[in-house]
């Protein structure tokens, strides 16, 4: 157990960042289910999307030679913003093109157009690609800060970069909790989520709180996918696939359409999926390893579905007949 | 019986396309329009006798002599066919039921890994007593015993969830596919059950139990020679009887409760449908059909490891489905053709195509543009490579103009 312990603050680092990580990606799929009630598929190719913008901001920085002459934190900023415009902007173009002319057909018309989104969007950014850099895996150039580590005592070390990205997400999700709870507009996309039909007498215009939801959700995505660039470097146009479909098991698991809810269970699954990468081997004697995590995560969501559909903060739901 | 133009245009039509294959047997366009006969058969207006007829004889003997002359031709039927049936067992769960299954490669990676695990020495690995490979002999009890587990499988997958609402059952199945990929991936240890991500070869074929047979007639041809037929007549054989059981499953009381469910799952509910229990018995046949082709596959490929069971199949084949029509045999069996025939002969056509006017060395000069050195264009441009922007591109166009396919199920009156 001596070894097990002294892993343990680096588990709940590990731990903490992919929770973090999931909570961002887990936002958009329950804004957009709580407006429109359907799984938004090709969200995990919107936060794809960031981690590009990103790095191709970073890779025309470097190149230029602006790494020496801008403040890292200017760099920071300009491309974490970036990546969020440009997800924004790419959930809501989705929105108009693949997901409006759909409304009022059945669910299973739109979740079907949403995969197919998905599949478009992987290969159209590898063809981008392609053509633009002549290869689609793309690595983060590094910061230097990012790479240094903080001594937090108790032999506990942190890198830089998990720290950011534990400050930046906690920054954007309280930014978000009042947005939503406290502003206008914010109110809007709740009436929105509740009643449609009600909200739409109230005078609120439906589709551009839609399109707003869809904004802010791929922003949310888009910030995701550049912290996941600049914290695990590699990224392809296939490599949504996996923390998307967590993130999504993170919305349920707090409850889908629960906008708190997706940030615990983002944070829930972040750390199961971090213990279980570290202790599994640990706690089995090594005959199963680090390879089960992933296998974990969907336990985890079946046996939810048995035992608490509505997630552990409570689902939504639109009452009957809406 | 009066034999008219139609009938006249249909049998011209075969015997035409077939000669033009015969001439010309490295075209692959010879042989889509060959593949079109069907199709024209299908839609001309004769009798349903002669329609049965005309089919028999393109599927039973022109095609396999076609494939006498290339062989490449016999092994796009047997694909055509494997995927006939996927698309059939999934048209049972999202066309009739209305149930989407995202993750239905996993019943199809279970039936082939069935033969495989057996059918090889690799059951050797953790049972004792070398009683391993199984003789070719339980290559069809295995294929019977497949059915039994995929529905087995597919009715434990459905029993959490099917009380809850169809998104998350999308999500679950998608799930449950890759658990199955990532165990088949890892059960490499602590015990090797699957060897993992090496795969599993080889893998035995089916008994060759009527070679006697073919020697008392003076044929005399090497297993080689011959395995691509039988290949192709069991798969024949499969697709015959999944269409034959889709038929009558869409008929009968279950067909009829199936389609209540899909429409309006509470009024189906008061009229005393046993709605759980019906969805269930939905999933189950599916993945049935899905499991049962997975030991054809296994036993015709010798070889195989996880990468054949990607979400990408799964994806590719509710693509077939939808493009043929939810709900609509015809339309499940006329999508899974051409897609895989896009995927099989087109793309990779396409691909071979830039790859030879990337080696021609031609320079274009284009005005205004300057010049374009056709070697200069990437690898990455290769059409076989974008089956995933195909496929999205089906079903977005497919939900947008037409999300009943194109050949959606007939309405019929009482």
């Amino acid at each position: 157990m001596e070894l097990a312990l002294d892993i343990l603050p680096q588990v709940l680092v590990d731990g903490i960042v992919l929770g973090f990580m999931y909570a961002l990606i887990a936002l958009g799929y329950t804004m957009v289910y709580g407006v429109l009630e359907f799984i938004n598929f090709a969200h995990s190719e919107i936060f794809v999307l960031g981690a590009f913008v990103g790095v191709e901001i970073l890779l025309l920085l470097e190149s230029g030679g602006h790494f020496a002459t801008l403040h890292t934190a200017f760099v920071l900023l300009l491309v974490i913003l970036s990546g969020m415009l440009a997800s924004g902007l790419a959930a809501m173009a989705l929105e108009r093109v693949a997901y409006r002319p759909l409304q009022g057909s059945p669910r299973l018309v739109a979740l079907i157009s949403a995969i197919g989104a998905s599949f478009f969007l992987q290969d159209a950014l590898r063809f981008f690609e392609s053509l633009w850099r002549n290869t689609f895996y793309l690595t983060y150039p590094t910061l230097d800060v990012l790479d240094k580590t903080v001594p937090l005592g108790f032999n506990v070390v942190v890198p830089v970069k998990s720290l950011l990205v534990i400050v930046t997400a906690l920054a954007t999700l309280a930014a978000l909790y009042l947005f939503v709870n406290r502003t206008k507009l914010g109110t809007a996309i709740r009436a929105v989520a509740q009643d449609p039909d009600t909200a739409s007498l109230m005078g609120i215009p439906v589709n551009r709180v839609i399109a707003l939801t869809f904004f802010v959700g791929g922003a949310m995505g888009g910030l995701a996918g550049v912290l996941f660039g600049l914290h695990y470097s590699l990224v392809n146009p296939y490599s949504g696939f996996f923390p998307g479909l967590k993130a999504f098991t993170a919305a349920v698991l707090g409850g889908i359409g629960n906008i708190p809810g997706a940030m615990l269970g983002g944070m829930v699954l972040g750390m199961l999926e971090a213990f279980a990468a570290s202790y599994l081997s640990i706690l089995t004697g090594g005959h199963f390893g680090a390879e089960y995590k992933d296998v974990f995560a969907f336990i985890v969501l079946i046996l939810i579905l048995i035992f608490r559909p509505k997630g552990l903060l409570g689902e939504k739901v639109r009452e009957e007949g809406a | 019986m009066k034999v008219g133009l139609a009938h006249l245009g249909v049998v011209t039509y075969v015997i035409a396309s077939a000669a033009l294959v015969f001439a010309f047997p490295q075209s692959v366009l010879a042989f889509l329009f060959f593949e079109a006969s069907l199709l024209v058969i299908y839609y001309a207006t004769i009798e349903r006798n002669t329609k049965v007829c005309l089919s028999a004889l393109v599927l039973l003997v022109l095609l396999p002599l076609l494939g006498s002359v290339n062989g490449y031709f016999l092994e796009i039927a047997i694909q055509v066919a494997i995927f006939v049936t996927l698309a059939l067992g999934l048209n049972i769960v999202v066309g009739f039921v209305g149930l989407l299954n995202l993750g239905f490669v996993a019943f199809y990676a279970i039936g082939a890994y069935l033969w495989a695990i057996f059918g090889s020495p690799q059951a050797n690995q953790f049972l004792p007593g070398n009683l391993f490979p199984l003789a070719s002999g339980w290559f069809f009890p295995f294929l019977i015993l497949s059915v039994g587990v995929g529905a087995f499988t597919g009715a434990l997958l459905g029993l959490p969830v099917l009380r809850l609402r169809g998104d998350y059952l999308a999500v679950v199945t998608l799930g449950f596919a890759e658990v199955v990929r990532a165990l088949v991936n890892n059960f490499d240890r602590p015990i090797n059950i699957t060897n993992g991500p090496k795969g599993i070869t080889p893998i035995e074929k089916p008994p060759l139990f009527f070679q006697p047979l073919l020697e008392f007639f003076g044929l005399k041809a090497e297993p080689s020679v011959i395995y691509p037929f039988y290949f192709y007549f069991i798969a024949l054989l499969i697709v015959m009887l999944t269409v034959l059981i889709s038929r009558r499953l869409e008929d009968s009381r279950i067909g009829r409760a199936w389609k209540a469910i899909r429409e309006d799952e509470i009024a189906a509910a008061a009229m005393g449908i046993p709605v759980v229990r019906m969805k269930l018995l939905g999933l189950a046949v599916g993945a049935s059909f899905a499991s049962a082709v997975g030991v054809l596959f296994a036993a015709k490929q010798v070889f195989i490891n996880p990468e054949s069971f990607t979400f990408m199949e799964s994806i590719g084949v509710l693509a077939m489905v939808i493009l043929g029509g939810m709900g609509s045999i015809p339309g499940a069996i006329l999508g899974a053709t051409g897609v895989t025939i896009l995927n099989l002969q087109l793309l990779k056509g396409l691909s071979l195509w830039l790859n030879s006017v990337r080696q021609s060395g031609i320079v274009l000069s284009i005005p205004l543009l300057g010049n374009l050195d056709l070697s200069q264009i990437p690898a990455q441009f290769e059409p076989a490579k974008y089956e995933r922007m195909v496929f999205g591109l089906i079903l977005i166009l497919m939900m947008a103009f037409r999300p009943q396919g194109v050949l959606p199920p007939r309405k019929r009156g009482h």
